[in-house]
């Protein structure tokens, strides 16, 4: 699929994305205008690469809009950052990422998310096998109750089978290692999940999402529970991740967004309101109310 | 306005009241344990729990009687009862718990708490029609299907309780990583509530071991115990709440008394069973 006219027929209805997207339209203007330290050396066409696409996204919750036509790029190995004040559906947005809108209640999703030029919400499409490949971090840590701080790891996949040891462990130690927890755990990795401290339970958390090998992490708010000490632990993290996998991240905490991502796409009352290099949006926002949120003039 | 010594009194006869309201709820337990003891302590024997009862005319000429076959007779039926009951009890409370959006989920709620309401005598009615009927013969079958149409209702309604107990975002966490929803609710949510799950189904045994109304005419009773243990399934059975009621009617004052004997085996039974479940919970928090 052509990804850049697929893009560009939508911009008509979308001039706000219009905009930013123009830019991106060369792969080479791309690799000048984002940060200097996330891109990658090498070609500007790696970069460049869209791993997934929502066209007219918007999310309904009974009669309430969340989300309205959201259309947003997100580019493979890269870092998406999703700002604005509480309740202009960043969130929502988010979790129609991966379906999780799927189990709330009344909950409508309409237009397309696009992963690898496949929309996730066609019909012959299972949701499980789309929540392996895209995974999700939560604002809460969220180790599973009952489980050992190893079985919390390889939960995903022992659950679904796996159960040959060597496999088990060998993965129970790359995604701890991957989520920075290894050495503070490993001479413990049979105690409850529940009984390390908030930053590390969140880490376990991505190290548990990682276990599966997700092209695509979520995270919602990772660190908005932390301590500065793990939240600078996470956004390292973040820093590591990112040569692997496409992060999206849902954050309140601009100064993070400018640190951690790419791009970033700031949202408003169920609207996106601009989206772009997440250096050009901070410096030289073109909109009036992302210059007023930017600057802490409402929010 | 009112003096503070007005105030005052108000206050002490409110909290007289409040006393006295918790004595009158105390009180009934008091004098049934107190009655029932006092009463069936006596034959309370080494016979009561290892011969059969047989026919009145062996407890008036004085030989060995005691109620062996309706101990046996509770413990199968209500464990069949309950064996039977879980898998049902449990799967409908995860329908109400964890599929709220399903189309059969509301049908279900209303069908669960008029199944709750129903009179237990109902449930025994039932068992004749299904089982009774077809087999020919009252039977512990019988009265273990009846109980466990006691059980379910009760096991569903703790079961959606307990499993609705435990944060939603586990749930969530479960199938971020790729989890079927079938595998998020059995290895994540239901070991997490483990405790209220057995809770409930504690709860719902002591109910129905404490039932005689639906054994009545499903296992019927029976002075006797069976040659065989397949005899307790297929033929009529002793219980203790329905012995407790026809040693209670008879025209034989020994047997009145081994009725109160079977009243505290029985409360020693549902005692246990309710103690159980209060320790779990208290653990729990």
């Amino acid at each position: 699929m052509n990804l850049i006219q697929s893009i560009t027929s939508k911009v008509p209805t979308l001039p706000l994305f219009a905009t930013s997207e123009s830019r991106q339209a060369s792969g080479a203007a791309e690799v000048k205008t984002s940060t200097g330290t996330n891109t990658a050396p090498g070609t500007g066409k790696a970069e460049n690469k869209m791993r997934m696409e929502t066209h007219d996204l918007s999310v309904h919750y009974g009669s309430t809009m969340g989300v309205r036509n959201v259309s947003l790029p997100i580019y493979d190995k890269q870092v998406l950052a999703l700002i604005g004040p509480s309740g202009c559906g960043k969130t929502t947005y988010l979790r129609a990422l991966n379906r999780m809108h799927d189990l709330t209640r009344g909950a409508r999703v309409t237009g397309s998310v696009m992963l690898d030029g496949k929309n996730i919400y066609d019909s012959e499409i299972n949701p499980v096998i789309i929540r392996r490949r895209i995974g999700m971090v939560f604002q809460k840590p969220t180790p599973f109750p009952t489980m050992s701080i190893y079985d919390n790891v390889v939960a995903g996949l022992k659950l679904v089978g796996i159960r040959k040891r060597n496999v088990l462990d060998e993965v129970c130690e790359r995604a701890l290692k991957q989520a920075a927890l290894f050495d503070e755990v490993k001479d413990r990795l049979n105690s409850p999940g529940s009984s390390l401290s908030g930053g590390q339970q969140q880490r376990l958390s991505i190290a548990r999402a990682l276990a599966v090998d997700p092209e695509v992490m979520l995270m919602d708010e990772p660190t908005s529970s932390l301590d500065p000490q793990s939240t600078n632990r996470i956004e390292d993290l973040i820093h590591e991740l990112k040569k692997q996998v496409t992060i999206v991240i849902v954050t309140h905490n601009m100064q993070q967004a400018a640190r951690v991502s790419d791009k970033t796409a700031f949202f408003y009352v169920g609207d996106l309101i601009e989206y772009g290099p997440t250096n050009s949006l901070f410096t030289k926002p073109k909109e009036k109310r992302t210059e007023e949120y930017i600057t802490g003039q409402f929010g | 306005m009112k003096t503070l010594l007005q105030r005052n009194i108000r206050d002490r006869i409110m909290e007289s009241l409040l006393v006295l309201s918790t004595i009158v709820v105390l009180l009934p337990l008091v004098i049934i344990l107190v009655h029932v003891v006092i009463n069936g302590i006596s034959a309370l024997n080494w016979d009561f729990f290892t011969q059969e009862l047989g026919s009145p005319s062996r407890a008036m000429q004085g030989r060995p009687t005691g109620l062996v076959h309706t101990i046996l007779g509770t413990v199968v039926i209500d464990f069949l009862a309950l064996f039977l009951a879980v898998p049902i009890g449990m799967g409908a409370g995860i329908m109400l718990s964890e599929f709220p959006d399903h189309k059969l989920n509301p049908t279900l709620r209303i069908m669960n708490d008029t199944l709750n309401g129903m009179p237990a005598i109902l449930k025994g009615l039932l068992a004749f029609v299904l089982i009774v009927k077809p087999m020919g013969t009252f039977s512990g079958l019988a009265g273990a299907v009846a109980l466990a149409f006691v059980m379910i209702p009760i096991i569903a309604r703790t079961t959606e309780s307990a499993l609705m107990s435990i944060p939603w975002s586990i749930r969530e966490a479960g199938l971020a990583i790729g989890l079927p929803r079938w595998r998020v609710v059995l290895s994540t949510v239901m070991p997490a509530a483990r405790f209220g799950l057995v809770t409930g189904t504690l709860i719902a045994f002591a109910r129905a071991a404490g039932e005689a109304a639906p054994l009545l005419f499903t296992s019927f009773g029976n002075n006797y115990l069976p040659n065989h243990w397949l005899g307790m399934l297929l033929g009529p059975t002793d219980t203790l709440p329905q012995r407790l009621y026809s040693l209670a009617i008879s025209p034989y004052s020994h047997w009145h008394s081994m009725g109160w004997a079977a009243a505290i085996v029985l409360l020693v039974f549902v005692i246990i069973c309710f103690g159980t479940a209060r320790y779990l919970t208290r653990k729990k928090t």
